[in-house]
């Protein structure tokens, strides 16, 4: 697979794309206040300033650990400190020192999930007009506009899908438009700016929808028809790829006045230069053919395509192409192009080698990926796809961490990653599990024993009930 | 005008053909069975005679000619209710043409709308709530407006007709408190005025029909139809299904209730849980999920997902519905089960959530001498599990309604041993 993966891909590019320039190197120097802007991009001009909280080394033994690197391991231990992980392992703990231990008494832990399509912060509750900042629906290409602008930090919802054990969102624009935007990768920590939440040194995402939604959106002024919906795309990758080369070449050579700055294409331009990935929302296994075909003639890669519902028909060609696929596990019907929504969608992709993630794009289902995975692997079970836990936990975790380009950094639990680590009360797959405590970076920030801590969004102080502990009725 | 004047005058309720089934006997042996009506028996039998349950128990004979299905390792439970869907009136949600469970209504009040003269009995989304969910009964509500219509029940048996799966109608009428806008009024108070108004025109209209007829009595504030047809819940015969999310909205709703004499059921009910000795005390049951604790409104702030669990320590009558995301009320409404798990994980014992998906949606809609548990003389919809019914891993085996076996593929598994193997050979 992969060296027909190669050969085609040196033939696209032979035929169709430009040869690719060296990335540019924007300035990412801060402009001194009062001495005047400067016309170059600036890759950077919002960035994190999130930093792992503080936390005493912790110590988890006696667990069952799914690391979503290798096989599951029985009665193991877990050593995070400094907010890495930095030993595990079965057999006999290391020496604690100033760790705090916890007996996990045969209880899973696994990496911080993570959720590549979720909407929080821009759909923020109790929603409303006022919340509703996901959409720029008024050009059917929007570039220009990025997701992290418009996150609301105090969304109520962040707090809620942390309870699911997730540490990690990639918050999109919605699919009102052709090119919705810029995505934002975020921890899910309390601050109050985005900047704060922003996982550094994450790239970007360009949201990119297919299919009824933009057409609908735009159905008066256009377009209004797939293949409006298609000459949108090619038009705005056509002008991307003029402003790419006009502004490489400048930064090459420096003649003269730098190009006038477009934040449109900037972001367009660097999706070409390979610097920001494509999320492509689309449904139907026609329309991702051709959207492959359109990244294949402008030379720019998919990484995802987002809800997927036919992802099954192409699957062979989505691994071939490694192209991941953000799917549900059942969301289907609700419109003409997700009526083929199947519930082996997910084990058929991941049979063909392609790489499954189970998304939410909901603040609800996002609180439940783990289960969302249960009942997809249930669906290839029923077809003869037998999938284990340690491999299904990819779906949730290490899948979504390539789609968002930091499987080097997290989706997994081995030394020297960030300690984004969940503590389940049970196995995650059943449906009866719960998360016990999740920690970011090492540092605790949700214990589901302790009500009392939790932490309250501003919006919640007075209008929302504290919560309180609810002794659990498992079976 | 007359078929409306009829069914207020005799409270027709039509009879369904559903319990019609199979002419065998089927004997499922050796399983762990779930009667809901009673406590869990272990290595036992059940069997089904022409439809309906003949025998549950570990002494049972087993008539000579029965068909016999080793049921070993396997969970038996009533086929699951849901109580409140759109199954059979809305089949592609964001397409106008197939969408049939509303009504315009005069002024945001369409009370007799019959849901069930939309109803298709050949969704494709039927098969799919009963093969994957275990669904042998569902509840189709009408939405939208202030006082949406009438609902019904229907069974889930392979290839019938509408008549034929029909169980009950009329079961409920439906209204609604907690949206405004869609009650076309300017507040929750304003809606709340309405419906009283509704209601007691309706009652003023029953007692001067002839004066009505006449031209002898003042504008009422609805249609004859309507009027007609809200002669049931005044009468008791049908609840009033009320949506409510805030705690004040509940607690209006229990009053209007008491106020007007007519059983009130609150569907929804996010912040029920904080009134849920009120709720008791009235009797009123709650139609809520357990896969939601979004403050997703101004009225729902308080939504949680131990709702159900702690209406049920208050001594509420609940039936599960889905209230997490992906079509819960329609394509997943297969998804009934997991919620039921859900509930389990936020509090509700595991016997109250089987209860809660089968007896209790029985006993609200007025079904449970029928369905809703595996008793002698119960319809035979039954469902045989491969394990615990809330978990991922288990699947239904086997679904009978009426005593016979469900076995078409659905659409989605046709779809899915089509595109088995790629590249696909159409």
């Amino acid at each position: 697979m992969r060296h027909v993966f190669v050969l085609l891909c040196a033939v696209g590019s032979a035929l169709h794309a430009q040869p690719q320039a060296a990335p540019a190197a924007p300035s990412k120097a801060a402009v001194a206040p009062g001495t005047g802007a400067i016309a170059l991009p600036n890759a950077d001009p919002f960035p994190s300033t999130y930093r792992p909280a503080p936390a005493r080394a912790v110590l988890i033994t006696n667990a069952t650990i799914l690391t979503a690197a290798g096989p599951q391991i029985d009665r193991g231990f877990v050593l995070l400190r400094d907010g890495k992980i930095v030993n595990l392992g079965s057999g006999a703990p290391p020496e604690a020192g100033d760790a705090e231990v916890i007996d996990a008494n045969g209880r899973y832990v696994t990496p911080g999930l993570i959720d590549t399509h979720s909407h929080l912060g821009v759909y923020a509750a109790p929603g409303g007009e006022a919340l509703s900042d996901g959409n720029e629906a008024t050009a059917p290409t929007t570039a220009r506009v990025w997701a992290e602008h418009s996150v609301w930090p105090q969304d109520p919802q962040f707090p809620r899908v942390l309870a699911g054990g997730v540490t990690t969102i990639q918050v999109l624009p919605g699919s009102a438009n052709l090119v919705g935007g810029r995505s934002v990768v975020l921890k899910i920590v309390p601050s109050v700016s985005v900047q704060g939440m922003k996982f550094p040194g994450a790239k970007y995402g360009l949201k990119m929808a297919c299919g009824e939604n933009p057409k609908r959106v735009y159905a008066s002024r256009g377009p209004s028809t797939r293949m409006g919906n298609v000459a949108g795309y090619r038009a705005a990758w056509i002008a991307a790829e003029s402003y790419r080369r006009r502004w490489d070449k400048w930064l090459a050579d420096r003649q003269g006045d730098p190009p006038q700055r477009d934040l449109e294409q900037e972001t367009m331009a660097d999706v070409l230069r390979g610097n920001i990935l494509v999320h492509n929302h689309c449904y139907r296994a026609d329309e991702m053919l051709q959207m492959i075909d359109i990244a294949r003639e402008f030379g720019y890669r998919i990484r995802s395509f987002h809800h997927g519902v036919e992802a099954y028909k192409l699957a062979d060609v989505m691994a071939r192409d490694s192209i991941s696929g953000s799917l549900w596990s059942d969301w289907g019907g609700f419109k003409m192009e997700a009526l083929d929504g199947i519930r082996a969608n997910l084990a058929l992709v991941h049979n063909a080698g392609a790489r499954a993630i189970v998304h939410s794009d909901d603040a609800s289902g996002a609180q439940r990926l783990n289960q969302d995975a249960a009942k997809a692997r249930a669906a290839g079970a029923s077809i003869g796809i037998n999938i284990p836990d340690a491999t299904l936990i990819q779906w949730v975790t290490l899948n979504a961490a390539w789609a968002l380009d930091l499987h080097d950094k997290v989706g997994s639990l081995e030394a020297g990653k960030h300690a984004d680590v969940v503590l389940w009360n049970a196995n995650p797959f059943s449906v009866y599990a719960r998360a016990d405590r999740v920690w970011i970076d090492g540092s605790l920030r949700y214990d589901r024993m302790d009500p009392k801590q939790r932490w309250r969004t501003d919006f919640e102080l007075g209008f929302v009930p504290a919560p309180s502990l609810v002794p659990g009725g498992r079976r | 005008m007359r078929t409306i004047q009829s069914l207020a005058a005799t409270a027709l309720m039509l009879a369904g053909a559903a319990s019609l089934g199979g002419q065998n006997t089927i004997a499922i042996t050796g399983a762990t069975i779930y009667p809901v009506s009673g406590p869990r028996i272990d290595n036992a039998t059940i069997v089904m005679t022409n439809g309906v349950i003949t025998a549950v128990g570990t002494a049972v004979t087993i008539p000579a000619g029965a068909q016999r299905i080793d049921g070993t390792g396997k969970w038996i439970t009533p086929g699951l209710i849901a109580t409140a869907t759109s199954l059979g009136v809305v089949e592609v949600g964001a397409v106008g043409e197939t969408r049939d469970g509303r009504a315009r209504g005069k002024e945001n009040i369409a009370a007799a709308f019959r849901v069930w003269d939309g109803f298709n009995p050949r969704s494709v989304s039927l098969p799919v709530a009963r093969q994957d969910g275990g669904i042998t009964t569902v509840g189709v509500m009408p939405s939208g407006g202030l006082v949406s219509g009438l609902g019904a029940v229907y069974d889930l048996p392979e290839g019938a007709s509408a008549a034929g799966m029909l169980r009950k109608a009329p079961v409920a009428m439906v209204a609604t408190l907690d949206n405004a806008d869609a009650a076309g009024t300017a507040s929750r108070a304003e809606a709340l005025a309405r419906l009283r108004t509704l209601l007691s025109d309706a009652r003023e209209f029953n007692l001067g029909r002839l004066r009505y007829d006449a031209g002898n009595m003042r504008t009422l504030s609805a249609g004859r139809a309507d009027l007609d047809a809200m002669q049931l819940v005044l009468k008791g015969t049908i609840p009033l299904v009320i949506s409510a999310d805030r705690a004040s909205e509940i607690l209006n709703a229990i009053a209007l209730g008491r106020d007007f004499g007519v059983r009130i059921v609150i569907n929804g009910g996010a912040e029920a849980w904080s009134v849920a000795s009120d709720l008791a005390l009235a009797k009123v049951p709650v139609l809520t999920g357990a896969m939601n604790n979004i403050p997703e409104s101004f009225g729902a702030l308080g939504q949680r997902q131990e709702n159900l669990a702690l209406l049920r320590a208050a001594g509420v009558q609940v039936a599960i519905v889905g209230n997490g995301a992906g079509g819960e009320d329609g394509f997943n409404v297969r998804n009934l089960r997991y919620e039921a798990g859900n509930a389990v994980a936020y509090g509700m014992s595991w016997d109250d959530a089987l209860r809660s998906i089968t007896l209790a949606p029985a006993e609200i809609l007025g079904l449970s001498d029928k369905i809703g548990s595996l008793a002698i003389g119960k319809v035979a919809n039954v469902v045989v599990w491969s394990g615990d019914p809330f978990e991922y891993a288990s699947q239904p085996e086997h679904v009978f309604v009426a005593g016979t076996e469900t076995k078409i593929m659905t659409r989605q598994d046709q779809l899915t041993q089509r595109y088995r193997q790629l590249p696909v050979k159409y």
